[in-house]
């Protein structure tokens, strides 16, 4: 069948059995447009920015296993997406961004709304392509997805030249793909299994931490198992979140930077280390050379080889799928007789109840003003623990990961790496779409949500009940913090002053809007947020304690044994 | 310490800027690359000298290996190779400098591929010690350019890198 380029890129989409684009139109890709105009199988979904459609793409993936997948213009349109790209990028999330160009004569000439899309992404994509000829569109789209998905994921951005979508050619889409460049690792080393297996076994301090890769590659059933089998300790980074259930007694809640007491206490003192789909981060870890200070042998499982010994020596490196090799090591251990050694193991667990019990993450809640925390611990209660809670970046986003406890994976979406702000409101966007049925809340800030508050006008249109829990201090919290405690209270430029009234703005969206200013009236807010105005999208704005701030706390370049576990620390 | 990189990408535009891009992103040294199409033409090679610790030489490999064109990567400074740069050379060469440069350029077994009444332009081939040491032995003030290659290098013996 002879089809144009711009009807390729759309049949492509289709054969990807793609079911929602995000996007906003304009001169380049105005055949792409009407191609998608002239079918209904591909349901496309007009952002206010294009920053906010690639988030919304990157929310949808984040939230399902499908790739995102997201459609902009050149020029502006292109470097408005640049965010949102490099932000899935950080996190591994699977998205095709499709780009439209200047026409192939144009390139290089100062054209309007030109712009080397492509070297522009290079260094914050897994791949791109410009597309030079209509005969390699449905090739080069079928390598996207092809590359977006496996291995370790990512964004790849294909590039259209608009005189290449006018012209046309046969149209097949190709069944197979072989790159002889390209052939990521699956199953992990069966000998380096073994040897994993059996330091586990022999481990007298044993921890598992667990990260990102662990919900990309859907092995949190794998991983409670093994987990359950082994009896250890656990503990899962912001972005692992939900990959081990956080109600059961074994996890130690989040490590690092804002983690708990006894989820940094045990990664530093124990003496096997089983890393799963994690990376050493330095917001994870901290200083590098403070924690090769406590000898411990470590085992790392990570599709990516480059993330392996790139911040610490590693003992027993295994490269493969993390759901091939969790399923490996369970098997082994399965099949073998050699069981943990009970008495290590109830001393190693009599230590970490001991630090259990500084209760680390309590907090003094008032009657008289909103305590953030609090917000979060009722949101959990109304939700059961059911929502995706999408969150932006700063303090409240650090509440959120300490106090919703997150049982299943797909349910805590963030931008981790990149820590971008304005992620919030369009990553729920994305998941509300893909997940009709779940409640939706995005937690954010009076800072966060102004980077992408027109959104509010696509959850309109596209009636997206998504719930906004704008925990409001008046402050760049975040910012604020640091500048409290190391900055000698000079707060500069971080008080946001002439602050809109969030509920009269999203009334004026055509959305609901709650302010609530007192203790006594968050959960009956919440309540009916997510009962009566079930079906609509709910803008809550929480004035909470503007003095508040995130612990336990590891100061940046500090050890991880070196908290400050509250105000009284100081 | 020095290493010698070869790799084989697929012979595509912007496959160079990837291998520059990441060296740069990433804060690693290039002290020359090289890259030419091979026998097979869909392909290219590249040889890339840098410095590093051993940590270090071991991510720039793993990252090379990452970039999606990056068809093989080996560090073939890790046993026996050979390396050769190509230098051409412009000399001011009149009066009793002329037969001095001359004689030079015979004893380094260089060859002179250009002459005027007033230069040579010699070609010298070897490895970078022996360029370099060919610079040391003319006179600073007679040389008017000089324009190396970087070095190409090759396994020695049954050593290959093919696909």
């Amino acid at each position: 069948m002879v089809l144009t380029g711009a009807e390729i890129v759309i049949r492509c989409l289709q054969e990807e059995k793609v079911e929602h684009v995000f996007g906003y139109p304009g001169g380049a890709v105005l055949f792409i447009y009407d191609a998608l105009f002239q079918q209904d199988q591909v349901r496309h979904v007009l952002v206010r920015h294009e920053q906010a459609a690639v988030h919304a793409a990157d929310g949808y993936a984040r939230s399902t296993q499908k790739v995102g997948v997201a459609l902009v213009t050149s020029g502006p349109g292109a470097t408005n997406a640049v965010t949102g790209i490099a932000t899935a990028f950080c996190d591994s999330i699977p998205m095709v961004i499709v780009s439209g160009q200047v026409p192939t004569a144009a390139i290089g000439q100062d054209a309007f709304q030109e712009v080397d899309t492509v070297g522009i992404t290079r260094p914050c994509v897994k791949h791109n392509f410009l597309v030079k000829d209509v005969r390699d569109i449905a090739a080069t789209m079928k390598k996207a997805f092809y590359l977006a998905r496996t291995g370790r994921p990512g964004p790849v951005l294909v590039d259209i030249p608009k005189d290449v979508s006018m012209h046309k050619c046969e149209f097949e889409y190709p069944q197979d793909i072989a790159m002889r460049s390209y052939n990521p690792v699956v199953k992990g080393h069966q000998g380096q299994i073994r040897k994993a297996v059996q330091l586990l076994l022999e481990a007298k301090r044993p921890m598992i931490y667990t990260g990102g890769g662990v919900i990309l590659s859907d092995a949190a059933e794998k991983l409670t198992r093994l987990t359950r089998l082994l009896g250890y300790p656990i503990t899962n980074t912001l972005m692992g979140l939900g990959g081990y259930p956080a109600s059961d007694r074994q996890y130690l809640g989040m490590p690092g930077m804002h983690g708990t007491f006894e989820a940094n206490m045990a990664m530093h003192y124990s003496d096997v280390l089983l890393a799963v789909g994690a990376r050493f981060d330095d917001r994870v870890i901290g200083n590098p050379a403070h924690f090769a200070e406590e000898p411990r042998k470590i085992i790392h499982v990570d599709i990516d080889p480059s993330s392996i010994s790139k911040r610490v020596k590693v003992d027993v490196p295994i490269v493969g799928d993390v759901k091939e090799v969790l399923d490996e090591m369970i098997r082994q251990l399965e099949s073998g007789e050699a069981r943990p050694n009970p008495e290590a193991l109830a001393a190693w667990w009599k230590q970490i109840e001991e630090w259990r019990s500084r209760n680390c993450m309590v907090f003094r809640n008032s009657d008289d003003i909103i305590k953030p925390q609090f917000v979060i611990q009722k949101l959990w209660e109304v939700t059961g623990g059911e929502a995706i809670v999408t969150s932006d970046v700063g303090q409240h986003q650090m509440w959120a990961a300490q106090y919703y406890g997150f049982d299943k994976p797909r349910r805590w979406l963030n931008s981790g790496g990149l820590g971008t702000m304005g992620v919030g409101l369009p990553y729920a966007m994305g998941a509300k779409l893909a997940n009709p049925e779940l409640p939706v809340a995005c937690v954010t800030g009076e800072g966060s949500i102004q980077m992408n508050i027109q959104e509010l006008s696509t959850c309109r249109q596209f009636r997206l009940p998504v719930k906004v829990c704008l925990l409001n201090n008046g402050y760049l919290g975040m910012v604020r913090q640091w500048q409290e405690l190391f900055h000698g209270g000079r707060y500069s430029e971080s008080y946001m002053d002439s602050l809109p009234d969030f509920a009269a703005l999203a009334r004026a969206y055509g959305h609901v809007g709650i302010r609530v200013d007192k203790p006594a009236d968050v959960e009956g807010a919440l309540r009916e947020a997510f009962g009566t105005h079930k079906d609509e999208l709910v803008f809550l704005d929480f004035q909470v304690d503007p003095t508040e701030n995130v612990y336990p706390m590891v100061q940046g370049g500090k050890g991880l044994t070196e908290m400050i576990l509250s105000a009284e620390d100081l | 310490m020095r290493h010698v990189i070869s790799l084989l990408i697929e012979n595509e535009s912007g496959a160079l800027s990837r291998v520059s891009g990441l060296f740069s992103a990433r804060g690693y040294n290039i002290e020359s690359l090289t890259v030419a199409p091979t026998e097979d033409a869909s392909m290219s090679r590249m040889t890339i000298v840098t410095t590093g610790s051993d940590d270090i030489i071991e991510q720039i490999t793993k990252q090379l290996n990452k970039l999606v064109e990056v068809v093989k990567v080996v560090d073939i400074s890790e046993a026996a190779h050979i390396e050769r740069e190509l230098m051409l050379i412009k000399v001011r060469a009149s009066g009793k400098d002329r037969e001095e440069v001359k004689r030079t350029a015979d004893i380094f077994r260089a060859r002179i591929i250009d002459v005027t009444e007033s230069s040579y332009v010699i070609e010298l081939t070897g490895n970078q010690g022996k360029l370099d040491a060919f610079i040391g032995a003319i006179d600073a003030d007679l040389i008017l350019e000089t324009v190396r290659s970087g070095i190409c290098g090759i396994g020695r013996g049954d050593r290959v890198l093919k696909v």
